[in-house]
């Protein structure tokens, strides 16, 4: 491609012409509604490009087979939903303490369980913090249209190569199955990041788990020069198993700070009508359109109120939620879920009384008046 | 190069308790790599969890160590993205055919070209004794207290009907035996599967009161005999050892390059 291209496509397109935007190889999955599209565009176009596509038995096998293939130095993505993504829990810690780059979409649908598979949600906020066992940390992003579903995307796979660690785009039923125009910018306009590989020469001892001072892990691909050992124990730097207690400590330590440290560099957000609001709306995903719809209504009117798009969840932004909601009147966390960024939010803000929920949890998407009548009750205008 | 060369020296002495069965299908296994003249860096080994998956810590290969049960799927991962790699994929009988039973009969069905080899102990060596698929009936385990009551899968017939197309048996007792069978293995174009009879003294051995290494290994000697031998046909309940299926068949990495060249029209 070498100008921008237009289309008209759904998320899970989208999200499909990110990844291969960002030179995606690889792709392992499973069926599973609603992100199958994923799965089905892949098989067609990877092979097109020389890539592999391979559906595997299950989700278990789709996560441990794409670990296996980044490290051949591939680009290496899976897509899932709910119970898929309960499967992939494990094979997802492996990648987290073996640090192999990948991305993990989970396109959401309602749960527990089978829930309401064609229906929205956004209720695997905290699975995709917590889900794997284990003390870790985790990128995940997110987006409320196309354009925005295909750049992060490639954010995605920039982040995994950056930080070595599996990113997760948790998407949902509404971005991923809605139609609407996505601009594939040319090549070249936005930035890739390659796999760091290792400038050790054949024949010198390369340690796997060494990071620079820069604190990046440069890779050696299987079948290259070194030969060394990948484990999901706690190891040394060559990759050996080790419980040394301060090889335990480092490496935890290491797995949690290179992420966490670096907070600011990872945040991705948007902001709407901020400057001076007094009614700070904290949305994401297709909550937020709802949630930026409102805010536009209520500014014609004169409502002073605000939104602030979260596009990247974990590592969590507190610096950010904390300045933008200093000195609000109220807080509204919109999203579809019982509360799972709100509490979050109200861990963080100055005012944590001032925080309020507008979620729907049935399987419809939230409307713009469902947060309105919220609002006007927070602002002593009846029901 | 001699075997020495094939190991991690720096990484020993082994976590093996004395008499193990897993250090004589690692000393087959360097001799089949060394016969066969592989170079080092054209190996990946890929084991899951248990004493047996230890293995993959001690050769001077690309080594991926990983979950219980899925390191079979992990090697497809590896395999279909680099299919000049050659993948030794060791496991546990636990590890291959419980809680890896799936991706087991999968990679079979596909044909993918990499060697299985089951280091068959009948029981869970790492967590302690507990009964597993191959362990059989009337067996003693730390979960069998009153004598197992679950059948236990054929390896040989449960490859073959999964579609592995090169399928073998041997011990540890006849360790040479396993290096011819893990070479023709290796050298095969396809899923191949090597099951090995390989004694865990410590769990099995004890609880079954069949004696120490030495007792079991000679068990290996008397309760096997080769395909098509005469003690074999005298006395059909032995085990048998050899070559039951070597056929060839699509591989399932060749027959995606010609899916490679349907989609591009040819052009690559
Ligand atoms: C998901 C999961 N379940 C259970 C375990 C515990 N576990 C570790 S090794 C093992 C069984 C090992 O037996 P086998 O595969 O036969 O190998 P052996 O130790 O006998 O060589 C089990 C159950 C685990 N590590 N992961
Ligand atoms: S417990 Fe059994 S399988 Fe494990 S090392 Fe000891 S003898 Fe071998």
């Amino acid at each position: 491609m070498t100008k921008s291209t237009i289309k008209f496509v759904q998320g899970n397109e989208a999200c499909v012409e990110g990844a291969l935007y960002a030179g995606i190889d690889f792709f392992a999955g499973y069926p599973i509604t609603p992100s199958t599209e994923v799965a089905e565009l892949l098989a067609a176009r990877l092979p097109q490009k020389g890539g592999k596509f391979i559906q595997m038995e299950d989700e278990i096998a789709s996560m441990c087979a794409i670990i296996g293939a980044s490290l051949t130095g591939h680009k290496v993505m899976t897509a899932t939903s709910g119970p898929g993504f309960s499967l992939k829990q494990e094979a997802l810690g492996y990648a987290c303490m073996a640090e192999i780059p990948c991305v993990v979409v989970n396109v959401q649908r309602g749960g527990p369980s089978t829930g309401n598979p064609t229906h929205v949600s956004q209720g695997d906020v905290n699975q995709a913090r917590w889900g794997t066992h284990g003390d870790h940390s985790i990128i995940t992003l997110t987006a409320s249209n196309h354009q925005d579903v295909f750049a992060m995307t490639v954010d995605a796979f920039n982040l995994a190569e950056t930080y070595r660690t599996p990113v997760i785009l948790l998407f949902d039923e509404a971005v991923g199955h809605m139609r609407e125009k996505l601009v594939v910018p040319e090549k070249g306009a936005i930035p890739l990041v390659d796999r760091l590989r290792t400038a050790v020469d054949k024949g010198v001892d390369y340690h796997p788990y060494l990071p620079r001072e820069d604190g990046r892990l440069p890779m050696s691909d299987f079948g290259g020069d070194h030969r060394y050992n990948v484990t999901g124990l706690f190891h040394d730097m060559w990759g050996f198993p080790s419980n040394n207690p301060s090889v335990v400590n480092g490496l935890l330590h290491h797995l949690v700070d290179k992420i966490e440290n670096n907070v600011q560099a990872i945040t991705r957000y948007k902001e709407y009508f901020l400057e001076d609001a007094e009614y700070v709306l904290v949305s994401y995903g297709s909550s937020a359109r709802s949630a930026i719809h409102l805010a536009k209504n209520r500014r014609a009117r004169g409502d002073r109120v605000g939104v602030l798009e979260l596009q990247s969840l974990w590592p969590f932004p507190e610096a950010l939620i904390r300045d933008r909601c200093r000195g609000a009147k109220a807080v509204v966390v919109v999203e579809m879920n019982m509360g799972q960024v709100m509490r979050h939010v109200k861990a963080v803000v100055d005012e944590p009384e001032r925080v309020f929920l507008a979620n729907r949890i049935d399987g419809q998407l939230i409307t713009p008046t469902d947060i309105k009548k919220l609002l006007r009750v927070i602002q002593g205008m009846g029901v | 190069m001699s075997v020495k060369d094939y190991l991690r020296e720096r990484y020993f002495p082994h976590m093996w308790c004395p008499g193990c069965g897993h250090g004589t299908v690692l000393n087959s296994l360097l001799r089949a790599v060394e016969a066969l003249g592989l170079n080092k860096n054209d190996i990946v080994m890929t084991s899951g969890i248990g004493c047996s998956a230890r293995i993959s810590g001690y050769v001077d290969f690309h080594s991926l160590h990983t979950i219980h049960g899925r390191a079979l799927a992990f090697a497809t991962g590896v395999k279909f993205s680099k299919p000049e790699l050659k993948l030794l994929v060791p496991m546990g009988d636990g590890d291959a055919l419980a809680i890896g039973g799936n991706h087991f009969i999968h990679a079979a069905r596909r044909n993918i070209d990499m060697t299985a080899i089951v280091m068959n102990n009948r029981i869970y060596g790492m967590t302690g004794g507990q009964f597993s698929p191959l362990s059989g009936l009337d067996k003693k385990a730390t979960t069998a207290p009153y004598l197992t009551i679950d059948n236990n899968f054929d390896v040989v017939e449960l490859a073959r009907a999964a579609g592995a197309s090169f399928v073998a048996r041997t011990t540890t007792y006849h360790a040479l035996e396993a290096v011819d069978l893990l070479k023709r293995a290796i050298d095969h174009k396809g899923f191949s599967v090597v099951e090995i009879l390989s004694q865990c003294p410590t769990h099995f051995g004890r609880k079954n009161k069949e004696g120490d290494a030495t007792n079991m290994l000679e068990l290996y000697k008397a309760n096997t005999a080769k395909l098509g031998s005469k003690a074999l046909k005298e006395n059909p309940s032995l085990i048998a050892r050899g070559i039951f299926v070597d056929e060839t068949r699509p591989e399932y990495c060749e027959a995606y390059e010609e899916i490679i060249q349907r989609a591009t029209g040819g052009k690559r």
